[in-house]
């Protein structure tokens, strides 16, 4: 007999107000017991349809039994058998939007909370079990990877236990792409990222930092000079959008990716850092996606007063996960809704003083189908800040596209490329994730590099 | 990791290092740089190539001791290794074509005006060098400069090396004695770079400068190193670090380079407890 409890079991949580100080991951996921009780919860529904909700096709009833039945490496063998991040994709997948809004039990309730189980299974595995070792035959080919973000990385591990000799090149002094550089630790902790990579390093896949793509070397020097035969690009969509308001360049307004990468990458939030970050009294965080929710959330970590959120639609067409939303509120984030920023303030020394905003009202659905703002007139008014994060937007940087002429783009900048295979316009290189795209999510990242060792694999092969 | 092949002390805060990285060296051309950290954990500090040798796979740097990162990397001697050296980056000068020009340096802004000056006299233009120091005795690349320029020209803000002027008056006097150059080329202290394209602008002498505001990633994903430039937000690290001295609004950047002073006070402030903490529990 399932468990018919319309909630999913909580999960144990910091206190907000005690993680608001610190860095520690906020969510403490599931003990055994829980997992247990939760995985319970699951009907096992002949039509499966939380799976057409999964972009990479999780088996998700089989491994939801396995948990109700104890066998948890089994549970997270299953999730393997699809996703090569299970740890990851359990802490950041948008599952409302995903698998958990197809599930059954949410019509009449709380759906199955599959992304904590997910994490629970890929947790214990990493816990209770070494990597498996791979008798991997070397097939003499070999290949290139642009990005060690998770994309490049799913691919750089598919196509390494297929036996190529596969070199990630990597323009940060770290692997992990946004896993290291955006997300901060108390949501995805590092050191589940730096696992992922050790695995891969056991694998004989060889990480070349420091190495920018279209400075160091060009995709065209890879295959030609260094017998690269086949390259994927993976690298993301890391150009920073402002907003072209008067005042952008104020000192005390930045981008959130240049606030982030200070934290997060730089390590600036531990004590003895050497690198400086802005700690602002009162900052407001401009967008309401995840990378908004972040810098709020960072913020307020590092010591500021009172951080805002300023978002110029409503709560419902937050790009944000819906936990992060919850989380960023429990922990104190003001939530300027239907506002947008319309000039930022500054005092004679150039430091921002305050930014003045408008408020709007949702009119006829856009392209995108969500309702567009418009201005509402006469409500201009001003808040007082000190700091301006803009979280508004990224775009594939150009380094690439400029130095590989054959590589074709479109107009906002992305590779393009097919989807099934990632194949792009050159002969021999492959693209996916947010450099295709434009920024997305983790789960289509790597289930594009997937996609593409497949294909980069035939290619080789029929050559 | 990389090694440090050779170290010379120029002065006391100003140090040389030849450092292999046959990657960036492959590529290097003058008026690019490169991105170091030091140690694991260290911070991200953008330094101009000096110099470059393909063949042996080597960047020559020139720093100035500063602050915390730049005050570690002077520790390090030869042999050592420095944990992260990425390059090259940015635009790299548009030297071809040039006949004449007048290269000035400010200070350390020499070291990375020396490259700028080498190129250009290999590409067989001549060049006049203006170097400007407070005092005698940080006066730095002297033999270096002369091997490279028909005239050059240093002066002091003290007078001690006997000739007390400032850079901008020196230029004056070249541009008021009819010297025509193709390019004035300033590198130094911004308020340096500003008033030389003040005068410039005044004999309507087309002028580059080289700016450095501050950076973290040097490949354009932060946007930290933004600056306006004929009206336009540019990226200094991928757009530049040279532009046209006359679009680049000098006020702006000068008051955006003071966004981390007290932040990195700070971080010194922090740096230097733990070291002292460390120190005394020895
Ligand atoms: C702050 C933040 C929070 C996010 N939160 C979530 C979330 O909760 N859930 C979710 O699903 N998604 C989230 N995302 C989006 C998600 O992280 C991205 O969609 C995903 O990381 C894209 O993966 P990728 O491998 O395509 O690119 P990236 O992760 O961007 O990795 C690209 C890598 O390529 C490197 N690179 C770039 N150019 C070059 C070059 N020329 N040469 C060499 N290397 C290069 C970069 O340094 C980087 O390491 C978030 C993003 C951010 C910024
Ligand atoms: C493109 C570029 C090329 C450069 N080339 C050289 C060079 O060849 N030789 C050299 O000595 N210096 C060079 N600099 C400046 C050098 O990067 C800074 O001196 C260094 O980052 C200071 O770090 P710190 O931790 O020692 O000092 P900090 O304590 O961090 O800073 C001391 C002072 O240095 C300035 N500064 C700090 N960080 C930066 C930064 N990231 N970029 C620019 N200025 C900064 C600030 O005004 C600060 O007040 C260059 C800067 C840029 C952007
Ligand atoms: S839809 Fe929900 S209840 Fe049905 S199998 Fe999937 S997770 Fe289980
Ligand atoms: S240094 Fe980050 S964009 Fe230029």
């Amino acid at each position: 007999m399932p468990n018919m409890s319309q909630i999913k079991c909580p999960m144990p949580e910091q206190d907000p107000n005690v993680r608001n100080k610190n860095f520690k991951e906020v969510a403490l996921g599931y003990t055994e017991e829980q997992a247990v009780e939760e995985a319970q919860r699951c009907l096992n529904c002949k039509a499966r349809p939380c799976i057409s909700g999964c972009p990479v096709n999780v088996q998700i009833p089989e491994f939801i039994q396995l948990i109700a039945n104890r066998d948890f490496s089994a549970a997270a063998k299953k999730i393997k058998e699809t996703s090569s991040l299970p740890a990851v994709c359990g802490r950041v997948c948008p599952q409302e939007s995903q698998c958990e809004s197809k599930c059954v039990r949410g019509r009449k309730g709380e759906p199955v909370a599959i992304g904590r189980l997910e994490r629970f299974a890929a947790d214990w595995s990493m816990a209770n079990e070494k990597p498996e070792k791979l008798d991997i035959k070397k097939n003499g080919h070999k290949v290139a990877v642009v990005g060690a973000g998770p994309s490049g990385l799913t691919c750089a591990g598919d196509l390494a236990n297929m036996g190529y000799d596969v070199t990630v090149f990597e323009a940060f002094h770290k692997p992990g792409g946004v896993l290291v550089y955006g997300i901060p630790e108390f949501r995805l902790p590092k050191a589940i990222v730096q696992r992922e990579i050790d695995t891969l390093s056991d694998k004989g896949v060889k990480f070349e930092l420091n190495y920018i793509v279209g400075k160091t070397g060009s995709i065209d020097e890879l295959m030609k000079d260094d017998g690269f035969e086949a390259v994927y690009v993976g690298s993301g969509a890391g150009l920073p959008s402002f907003m072209n308001i008067p005042g952008e360049n104020l000192n005390g307004v930045l981008s959130a990716n240049e606030f982030l990468t200070r934290i997060n990458l730089m390590k600036a939030y531990l004590p003895n850092n050497p690198t400086p970050v802005m700690v602002p009294k009162r900052a407001a965080i401009v967008g309401g996606g995840n990378v908004a929710m972040d810098a709020a959330r960072c913020a307020k970590r590092i010591g500021a007063e009172e951080v805002y959120i300023l978002y110029r639609r409503s709560e419902e067409e937050m790009p944000a996960r819906n936990e992060e939303i919850h989380h960023a509120k429990e922990e104190g984030i003001i939530f300027k809704l239907l506002t947008a920023p319309t000039k930022i303030l500054g005092n004679e020394d150039g430091w921002v003083t305050g930014v003045e905003c408008v408020e709007m009202e949702l009119g006829e659905p856009d392209a995108s189908g969500r309702r567009r703002p418009v201005v509402k007139e006469g409500s201009e008014y001003t808040i007082d800040l000190d700091c301006v994060i803009m979280s508004i937007g990224t775009s594939p940087n150009p380094l690439i596209r400029s130095t590989t002429p054959d590589l074709e783009t479109n107009r906002k900048g992305c590779i393009v490329a097919e989807e099934a295979t990632g194949q792009t316009s050159k002969e021999g290189v492959f693209a996916g994730g947010d450099a295709v795209t434009g920024a997305a999510t983790v789960i289509l990242a790597m289930g594009a590099g997937k996609a593409a060792a497949a294909a980069m694999d035939k290619y080789i092969k029929s050559k | 990791m990389y090694q440090i092949v050779e170290k010379k002390v120029l002065n006391e805060q100003v140090k040389l290092f030849r450092v292999k990285a046959p990657h960036v060296a492959k590529k290097a051309k003058p008026g690019q740089f490169i991105v170091l950290r030091v140690s694991d954990d260290g911070e991200r500090i953008p330094l101009t190539i000096a110099d470059y040798d393909r063949e042996e796979g080597t960047i020559t740097i020139i720093f100035q001791e500063v602050g915390a990162t730049t005050a570690a990397l002077g520790l390090l001697n030869e042999g050592d290794y420095i944990h992260d050296f990425a390059g090259p980056l940015g635009l790299a000068s548009e030297l071809e074509g040039i006949k004449k020009a007048c290269v000035i340096g400010g200070g350390l802004g020499c070291a990375i005006a020396y490259p700028q000056a080498k190129a250009l006299h290999n590409l067989g233009a001549k060049v006049d060098i203006i170097a400007g120091f407070r005092n005698k005795d940080i006066i730095i690349l002297e033999d270096e400069m002369k091997a490279v320029c028909e005239n050059l020209i240093i002066c002091t803000d003290d007078g001690s090396n006997g000739r007390k002027n400032l850079v901008t008056n020196e230029l004056e006097a070249l541009l008021q004695a009819g010297e025509q150059y193709d390019v004035v080329i300033a590198i130094g202290p911004l308020v340096m770079m500003k008033f030389v394209c003040l005068t410039t602008k005044k004999y309507n002498v087309k002028t580059i400068v080289s700016m450095n505001p501050i950076m973290v990633d040097g490949t354009g994903m932060c946007g930290g190193c933004r600056l306006t430039v004929g009206g336009e937000t540019k990226f200094a690290c991928v757009d530049g670090p040279d532009f046209d001295g006359h679009l680049v609004d000098f006020d702006e950047t000068i008051r955006r380079s003071k966004m981390y002073k007290k932040f990195e006070q700070e971080a010194m402030e922090r740096h230097r407890c733990n070291l002292e903490e460390v120190i005394n529990n020895a």
